[in-house]
């Protein structure tokens, strides 16, 4: 196990580092440099003033030369600053990570709560009228694009209802406050929820049905437990087996599908950083970030794979 | 054919009247294809949808309208007969957009569908066929792939500058750059699904007899690949594929919508709601109608997907 572990994390190792090189060097073939943004600053610039600052600053450097002077740096703890907001790039990056963590965690959790009951029930009533119900508002959940959504949800709760904010993380001016926030994350959090919901109900159904038909269930039937404790206890922890590896892998999806979701309602989080710095030619926080996203599915697809091994006895890693 | 088997289906009608007599997969294939009602109403709708997509020059034609001309003496029309829809906020007519846009999305989830499906059966088959060392690596590279947070990495990608990687400037100008950029990017990150699951099934047809049989026989590689296996391989790619359309659909409508993706005047399902923000508060209709239109052609696609797994293997059904 130990051993599968260090190889594994050593994988994950590389597949980031040769991401941070592909990464950097897309970012470097976006249209215009730093420099470009600065000359437009000052009207008075020539073209021997811009070579010099080129000089100055290093970007008339091969990109390999270049990479390799940031990930000396990155290694020692410095990712650079940030161009937009004249900061270190982790400055910035933290608080928006806080923020995200809220939204992802609130649309994880309402998800499992709701979508494991959703799931076994469908299950249990195959091609019942709740199943074809349940069956239909998955296939809507998957198909129904982000963005639209969010719209959707802003014109009935925000335009028409006018009780919830259609952006923002809170209140401007205000104190702040739990309620207040609460108030903020609520769109943003059913947006993301829906989408999630569908997907997490499909693997519960799906791993339930295949449970249900085991022998082990036909025997604990056979032996008179309570319908219930079969469901629940001897089937349902089964079928959580690939459901919570699938679920693990989703919480990365749900890292960068947060992106439009955070930039639909101006939710300043992760996904609305990245996609504000490479729109703005950021390239520190951008890359950063990017790397950060990365990392966080690789760790994940880790953990997936240990909680594998960790909730069925039949799986070792050796 | 028919008169070697006669013998027995004389034999089978005699002993039981009621059987029907044997008939071709395809048509199996349809009757259980049938039986899933989402996935008949799902075709319905495509079909619709690719009418109207392919006749639309000639509906702009009979309805006198252009789609691209701007008049903004005749900006936010309520619906009239000559509006069906009203129109936007440059005054062009949002029903004939709308149809336009079609064509874009559908051609992007259609030809970008087959060329993440070729790219993927070709890494699938070499990994599957050729193993060890080859498959190690392509396998390795796919799940790192796999990794990549999907949309920030697209929208990287689509907002490279198309001269930086050596285009003629002549190329990176032209208008139609965006439609064939789209449908490269979105390939380049899309084709893992169908790798790993032509690598599965070469697996599983490797060790087959008629398999080995034409390797003894001394059939070449190629001939063996796309021969013998690839044929096999045909209805789970089809399935995938049918199911990759319709997240390519969304992908596309995204990055549209972003303003990273096709970029106006010409129209898209995507780029059409880009303004929709700001004018939810006066005319939400107009932010509705594209979104209707994305979210009903993806949720046929998963449909008829759907309905095409059931009918290819009656063993999934139900699941």
């Amino acid at each position: 196990m130990t051993r599968f572990l260090s190889l594994r994390f050593l994988q994950a190792l590389i597949v980031v580092l040769v991401m941070s090189f592909v990464v950097y060097g897309l970012i470097g073939l976006m249209p215009g440099d730093p420099i470009d943004i600065m000359l437009s600053g000052d009207p008075n610039m020539t073209a021997a003033d811009a070579a010099r600052l080129r000089a100055l600053y290093g970007v008339d450097k091969p990109i390999i030369e270049r990479y390799f002077e940031w990930l000396r740096n990155a290694v020692g703890g410095d990712f650079g600053y940030s161009r937009q907001h004249n900061q270190p790039v982790l400055h910035i990056l933290l608080p928006r990570l806080v923020n995200t963590l809220y939204l992802m965690m609130g649309a994880f959790l309402i998800s499992v709560i709701v979508a494991i009951p959703a799931g076994v029930y469908a299950a249990r009533h195959p091609r019942s009228l709740v199943d074809q119900a349940i069956n239909l508002f998955c296939f809507a959940g998957i198909s129904v694009p982000v963005f639209f959504l969010a719209l959707l949800l802003i014109i009935l709760f925000a335009v028409q209802l006018g009780i919830l904010p259609a952006s923002g993380t809170r209140t401007v001016g205000a104190q702040s406050s739990f309620t207040d926030q609460l108030r903020y994350l609520a769109l943003p959090v059913l947006t993301l929820t829906i989408a999630n919901i569908a997907q997490v109900t499909r693997y519960v159904r799906s791993g339930m049905i295949e449970v249900l038909r085991e022998d082990y269930i036909r025997t604990a039937r056979a032996k008179g437990a309570d319908e219930n404790r079969v469901v629940w206890k001897h089937a349902l922890r089964n079928a959580l087996i690939p459901t919570v590896t699938i679920m693990a892998l989703e919480c990365g999806t749900l890292l960068s599908g947060a992106l439009i979701t955070e930039t639909m309602f101006a939710y300043l989080g992760m996904g609305k950083l990245i996609f504000d710095s490479i729109l703005a030619n950021d390239y520190n926080v951008a890359l950063v970030g990017l790397l950060f996203a990365c990392s966080v599915t690789l760790l994940l697809n880790l953990i997936a794979d240990v909680l594998y091994a960790a909730l069925d006895p039949r799986i070792s890693y050796r | 054919m028919a008169t070697v088997i006669s013998p027995e289906t004389s034999i089978r009608s005699a002993d039981d009247a009621a059987l029907p007599p044997p008939t071709r997969p395809a048509l199996l294939i349809w009757r259980r294809f049938r039986r899933h009602k989402g996935a008949l109403i799902g075709a319905g709708v495509l079909i619709f949808l690719a009418l109207l997509a392919i006749f639309a020059p000639a509906i702009a034609g009979w309805r006198g309208q252009d789609h691209e001309a701007v008049n903004l003496f005749n900006r936010f029309q309520p619906a009239s007969a000559e509006h069906p829809l009203g129109t936007d906020d440059l005054g062009r007519d949002l029903l004939l957009r709308l149809i336009y846009g079609g064509r874009i999305s559908l051609f992007v989830g259609l030809v970008t569908a087959v060329l993440t499906a070729s790219i993927g059966t070709v890494i699938g088959l070499i990994s599957g066929w050729y193993g060890g060392r080859v498959d190690a690596f392509l396998m390795r590279f796919c799940d790192g792939w796999i990794s990549l947070p999907l949309l920030p990495v697209l929208i990287v990608l689509a907002a490279v500058d198309p001269t930086k990687v050596g285009l003629p400037a002549a190329i990176a100008k032209s208008p139609d750059l965006s439609l064939y950029r789209i449908v490269l990017i979105i390939a380049l990150v899309a084709w893992t699904t169908s790798a790993r699951l032509v690598r599965g099934v070469t697996l599983t047809l490797k060790t087959r007899d008629f398999v080995q049989a034409a390797v003894a026989q001394g059939a070449s590689t190629a001939r063996i690949l796309f021969v013998h296996i690839l044929p096999n391989a045909l209805s789970p790619i089809l399935v995938a594929a049918t199911l990759a359309s319709g997240n390519i659909i969304l992908l596309e409508s995204t990055l549209s919508f972003l303003g990273l993706g096709i970029q106006p005047p010409v129209a898209s399902w995507g780029n059409i709601l880009t303004n929709a923000q700001e004018i939810i508060w006066s005319q939400p209709m107009q932010a509705i109608y594209p979104g209707v239109l994305i979210f009903a052609t993806v949720i046929s696609l998963n449909f008829v997907g759907d309905g095409l797994q059931d009918a290819f293997d009656p063993r999934t059904e139900g699941r």
